[in-house]
């Protein structure tokens, strides 16, 4: 057993990223994830001689995240909603350049200066797009301190897998909550092979290597658009994830990621016990996304509820699965509300008092 | 007279060369313009590598504008940055692997404008690298818009009646603005549109290189060069041009140059 | 008098004709062809047979294309005018005047 602790998601966040070998971090403070930062600079360099940099702005902090792992490091980033917006144009030409690395979102209440309150309002840009171009994010979605700081190491490992960068999507609300962690043990630094691609210096026993995401011939640059979509289909073949909670025999099911799928889960228990057989389903990789799952689910269940704090984005999804088989609905509080189960489960018995 | 290929060879063979194209450089025809400056600034930042032996630790970064396929001719591991970025991109290499050589070649939209916050704080963080900057007081890349470095009256597509310094501001001179911080340790104008200022624009490249040794921080070597497309000029008469009117402007020169000590002590 | 004897050889294929080596040679010594190369240009010649091996054209040069040649003084064998590299076959090449040059 790891080494237990009492951490901050964000804290806990920070505290795995140094024991999965992290070479560097680049970073500017906002409003709810300024821990991260905060804590690198505390413990990471004297732990084990890593670079640790506040920078300028977010839009200097993912350049110099391509910057570092187009020389091969294992780097990441890490920023709440506003910052996460500026960096979708340094994400776009890491996505096309192919660069394994690590971003954080806590997610805080938008649009624009929004709100510093937790918030799952950037599922549509984290998931669909965000930055210009066909390209994925690999997105991980932590409904525990424990998972933000295991998804560290294993956002880091997909990436190198895959060349691709990965987001992990959390929300204020779980980077500030405290809970009980199990630390995975420290990866010694420098023990992650180089990759072969890295602009590392060009030796004489090979040519140059160079990073870069322009192709300006089109054949040249649908060729490398359908080797990214072949990539992409790997990954969807590969990498889903997802928790099922008593869907077997559920008559509904409430779709749910991170700190909504904990509310989620008490409005399963509290609809059981009063006879009504609810199920659960959380995505935890958003994308890909877990459509087969879902779209399982539709052959027996009377409807689904979509919840989010949000006004309506993951919904989307659910609805591409299940494919008009049957009533999906939305449950979203903005703003940095967070709904409280008692509210959830009137809006699921109004709901299904209609479908039946 | 006609001379066969055979002929002339043989006759090379008993002289020696003085001066040729770099092994740094990539046999590759470049895309520039007849008589830009960049093809020239290229080839310089090249023997310097050469003459230095550092192909093998260097990592450039090429930045958007006319020089954004640097890559494809500078032969040494490279990376391509996001508009205005570069110094950022530089600064993640430089970090993580401290012992490298570390450079930047940006043009005057890149580093002046979109990136300018960027480069100030990339100098005044003292990262020990190079930055390699070629201002032709104009965008070449996209067809010859006004940049920030832009002269007073200068006529670009976008300042079809000339610049107004009312309308549009001055002509940024941000390497003098940029050789005020803490952070910078070597900071020259150069210029390449003759032989002598090509050997002075390449002793500074050598040195830019060099310094970084030194950790002492960021090196800035400005090239004023031209744009003989974008201006509406053969490159002959861009030369001229800027003689007469960037230099003024653009005075050549080293605005901070190490100490005896500085480079003694290291 | 003793000049130190020079020559270079440009690749014409890869010359844009720009003239800034024209212009920078202290002898007067180069000129653009009335020939075009595969570019369209025309390219870079010496003309005359008068080069010290400066490097001045090369070093104004933003193609990287000429290559020059200082004489090695235990030889001295006079030397050729111009030399095109990295093109095959036979191409000849025409260089501007007739000329008078005996150095």
């Amino acid at each position: 057993m790891g080494e237990l602790r009492l951490m901050k998601g964000n804290e806990a966040m920070a505290e795995a990223a140094i024991r999965a070998g992290m070479d560097a971090y680049f970073g500017y403070p906002i409003t709810p994830q300024s821990e991260v930062l905060e804590y690198l600079t505390r413990e990471a360099y004297n732990r084990t001689q890593c670079t640790v940099l506040q920078a300028e702005s977010e839009i200097a902090s993912i350049n110099m995240v391509y910057g570092a792992a187009g020389a091969g490091a294992r780097v990441w980033t890490s920023s709440s909603s506003p910052g996460i917006s500026l960096m979708q144009e340094g994400l776009s030409y890491i996505a096309g350049a192919e660069l394994p690395c690590l971003i954080a979102n806590i997610n805080r209440g938008g649009p624009g200066l929004g709100t510093i309150q937790p918030s799952q309002g950037d599922y549509f840009q984290s998931v669909k797009g965000g930055g210009h171009g066909d390209y994925r994010l690999i997105v991980l979605a932590p409904a525990t301190v424990q998972e933000m700081a295991d998804f560290v190491q294993d956002g880091w490992d997909l990436a190198d897998k895959y060349r691709n960068p990965v987001l992990i999507l959390a929300d204020g609300a779980l980077g500030q909550m405290m809970e009980k962690v199990e630390l995975r043990d420290q990866i010694e630094r420098g023990t992650r092979a180089t990759p072969s691609w890295a602009t590392t210096g060009k030796t004489a026993d090979r040519d140059r290597n160079f990073v870069t995401s322009l192709f300006i011939k089109p054949e040249e640059m649908e060729q490398v658009n359908l080797r990214l979509q072949e990539k992409y289909k790997l990954i969807e073949a590969n990498e889903i994830r997802v928790q099922e909670m008593e869907t077997e025999d559920a008559d509904f099911v409430i779709v749910a990621y991170g700190l909504s799928a904990r509310i989620g889960h008490k409005v399963m228990e509290i609809m059981r016990a009063e006879g009504i057989k609810v199920g659960l389903i959380r995505p935890i990789t958003l994308w890909p996304y877990p459509y087969a799952t879902v779209a399982k689910a539709a052959d027996h269940v009377k409807g689904f509820l979509s919840l989010e704090l949000n006004a309506g984005q993951m919904v989307e999804d659910v609805r591409l699965a299940v494919n008009g088989r049957c009533p999906v609905g939305h449950y979203g509080r903005m703003g940095g509300i967070i709904p409280s189960p008692e509210e959830v489960v009137e809006v699921i018995k109004d709901m299904y008092s209609k479908i039946q | 007279m006609e001379k066969s290929m055979q002929e002339i060879e043989h006759h090379h063979d008993e002289m020696n060369i003085v001066c040729e194209r770099p092994s740094t450089l990539l046999d590759a025809r470049m895309h520039y313009c007849p008589g830009c400056g960049h093809g020239v600034a290229h080839r310089i930042l090249m023997e310097a590598v050469e003459e230095l032996g550092i192909q093998e630790q260097t990592i450039g970064v090429a930045p958007v504008g006319c020089s954004v396929f640097a890559y494809l001719y500078m032969n040494v591991d490279m990376q391509e940055a996001a508009h205005g970025r570069a110094t950022a991109v530089a600064t993640g290499i430089k970090r993580c692997f401290p012992d490298k050589y570390v450079y930047t070649y940006q043009g005057d939209g890149d580093l002046a404008a979109i990136g300018t916050g960027e480069t100030v704080h990339t100098v005044n963080r003292g990262e020990n690298i190079l930055i390699v900057f070629i201002n032709n007081a104009i965008y070449g890349m996209t067809g010859g818009q006004m940049a920030p470095t832009t002269l007073i009256h200068q006529k670009t597509s976008t300042t079809p009646y000339g610049r107004e310094a009312s309308f549009m501001g001055n002509p940024l001179k941000i390497t003098e603005l940029l050789a005020q911080l803490p952070g910078a340790f070597y900071v020259t104008r150069q210029a390449v549109n003759t032989p002598v200022n090509v050997r002075r624009a390449k002793k500074a490249l050598l040195n830019g290189l060099k310094y970084q040794k030194l950790n002492k921080g960021t090196c800035l070597v400005e090239i004023v060069s031209n744009c003989p497309t974008n201006w509406g000029m053969k490159p002959v008469q861009a030369n001229e041009w800027l003689v007469e009117n960037m230099l003024p402007y653009y005075p050549l020169g080293d605005m901070k140059v190490p100490s005896k000590e500085d480079i003694e002590n290291a | 008098m003793a000049k130190v004897r020079g020559d270079i050889s440009i690749d014409i294929e890869n010359c844009k004709g720009c003239e800034l080596c024209v212009v920078a040679c202290p002898q007067n010594a180069m000129a653009l062809a009335k020939d075009i190369n595969k570019q369209g240009y025309h390219y870079a010649v010496l003309v005359e047979d008068v080069c010290t091996g400066c490097t001045n054209c090369s070093l104004v040069c933003p193609d990287a294309v000429i290559t020059v040649y200082r004489e090695d003084k235990k030889t001295g064998e006079k030397v050729p005018v111009a030399e095109v590299r990295n093109v095959t076959g036979d191409i000849r090449i025409t260089v501007g005047a007739e000329e008078e040059a005996e150095g």
